[in-house]
């Protein structure tokens, strides 16, 4: 009688794995989770019991706090390690280091590595489920998860909504799960950047490529802004930054052409005036910290739709 | 092989009666809350609603309980529910508030319900009002406002039918099915 709720995979890798279904149950899902997290007493009993390993071999603060408030919320006993302080500086390969991480019996690993495919590696690796949360240039489901919970949000369905994803799209994995995910959803995608930060062939991926800021947002339902990576601007990609923020910084003048009812997401961190004006992104239209409430939200959903059968199984 | 043991003028009687037992118990229907846990006792307690404000022609809040975090049998190889929204938009202090739910048999679905009260703020006292009550419980719990009392034996099943999500209004109960 009671419907129940189960995700086609085992792991959090890439979006490619998930069908509409299993995005529709990850969002509906955080979309009952979102009330918790208004309570007095913030905390459901749910992963009582449960250990979740965040692994960050990379910097984070939004992503890394995100996931452990989410744990901590569902009751669950919540371990941080980055890779600063771990016996990763003394030499121990991914492997050994996921293998004995998996001998003290975590029930999830939220991993964060600078590779690409770090994440899918160590899921070979271990029997607890895996959530990519970054993996170098190839993908960040949970944060397409919540840009899309957040659309929602305001604009009641995805069907048929069309997306401009502006900036480094060729370095962003926040670029790559979201075409994915948006396109599963039967959402439109336009990427909006100089021809240099455009990897070349994503054509084949079905989204439209515009080189122009004004002409790529002017139908857009929803514009998402890229941070400009500081830390890659050694590649001779752009001439300088201010040449870039003069042609592809979202300002309030190009606002005006487009509707009231366009949505503004970042993924943060925020470059100020760089990729996104000041007043843009503390204006009206502006989705940006609605994002980060409900990155908490879809990353209890996670674990919620994650959580195995528990080894001390009475039954 | 299933056969109908209230029809749908059972029911309107039987929360007619609840609705008036409430108010009697409570000395009317000031400081008094419904909650009804998801599914069927969301649909339970709106009909007590309507009910208590014809009586009494007063506003009582309403509120919705999802049970599913705080469930005993979460992880133990049983399918996960889907999680449905928890909505109770008032302060539980001070209140009395009754739960409301379609059948009560083991108990620990209202075990639960009390624990995710509890979260929300302290009650004057909570009640219960189910429907069914079918015994075979597994806890301490007793309901305060039963509909029917329904001797069923364990392995077969007792289902509450509602209007607003099955179209008719029956209780049934069913052979267990394999």
């Amino acid at each position: 009688m009671t419907e129940t709720a189960a995700l086609s995979q085992q792991n959090i890798i890439t979006t490619k794995d998930l069908d509409a279904n299993d995005i529709q149950l990850i969002l509906d899902t955080a979309d009952s989770f979102k009330e918790i997290s208004t309570r007095a007493i913030k905390k459901v009993p749910t992963l009582r019991g449960r250990t979740i390993i965040n692994l960050f071999f990379e910097p984070s603060t939004r992503t890394r706090t995100s996931f452990e408030i989410a744990g901590k919320r569902l009751s669950a006993d919540v371990i941080n390690i980055s890779g600063a302080g771990s016996s990763v500086v003394k030499g121990e390969s991914l492997i050994d280091t996921a293998k004995n991480l998996e001998a003290m019996s975590p029930d999830i690993l939220v991993v964060r590595h600078n590779c690409s495919g770090a994440p899918s590696l160590i899921s070979e690796f271990v029997n607890c489920p895996v959530i990519n949360a970054g993996d170098g240039m190839h993908e960040h489901p949970s944060q397409s998860f919540l840009d899309l919970l957040t659309i929602r949000e305001h604009k009641g369905s995805l069907k048929g909504l069309k997306v401009a994803i502006v900036g480094d799209i060729a370095h962003s994995r926040v670029a790559r799960s979201n075409i994915q995910a948006m396109q599963t959803m039967g959402m439109k995608v336009k990427v909006v950047a100089p021809p240099t930060l455009i990897p070349v062939g994503i054509e084949k991926m079905g989204v439209d490529v515009c080189y122009d800021l004004g002409q790529g947002i002017k139908d857009a339902d929803v514009i998402m802004i890229l941070r400009i990576q500081l830390e890659r601007q050694n590649q001779g990609l752009l001439s300088s930054l201010r040449e870039y923020s003069n042609y592809f910084c979202l300002t309030t003048n190009h606002l005006s052409n487009v509707s009231d009812e366009t949505l503004i997401i970042h993924p943060g961190p925020v470059n100020r005036g760089i990729e996104i004006s000041l007043d843009v992104l503390e204006g009206p239209r502006s989705m940006i910290l609605n994002q980060v409430t409900n990155g908490v939200a879809v990353r209890m959903a996670l674990f919620y739709l994650l959580l195995g059968e528990s080894d001390a199984n009475p039954n | 092989m299933s056969s109908i043991l209230l029809n749908q003028k059972d029911i309107a009687r039987a929360i007619s009666r609840i609705s008036h037992e409430i108010l009697e118990k409570n000395k009317g229907a000031e400081n008094i809350a419904l909650i009804g846990i998801r599914t069927r006792g969301v649909t339970f307690s709106s009909r007590l609603k309507q009910k208590i404000t014809d009586i009494e022609n007063t506003d009582v809040p309403l509120g919705a309980l999802d049970i599913t975090l705080y469930r005993d049998d979460l992880g133990t190889g049983l399918q996960k529910p889907q999680l449905k929204k928890t909505e109770i938009a008032f302060a539980l202090e001070g209140k009395h508030v009754v739960l409301c739910d379609d059948v009560l048999f083991t108990g620990r679905t209202i075990r639960a319900a009390i624990d995710a009260l509890m979260d929300f703020g302290r009650p004057a006292s909570v009640q219960l009002a189910v429907l069914i009550d079918r015994g075979h419980r597994e806890l301490p719990i007793r309901p305060d406002y039963v509909g029917k009392n329904l001797p069923t034996p364990k392995s077969k099943r007792v289902q509450v039918h509602l209007k607003e999500i099955d179209e008719e209004d029956k209780v049934i109960i069913q052979e267990p099915v394999k």
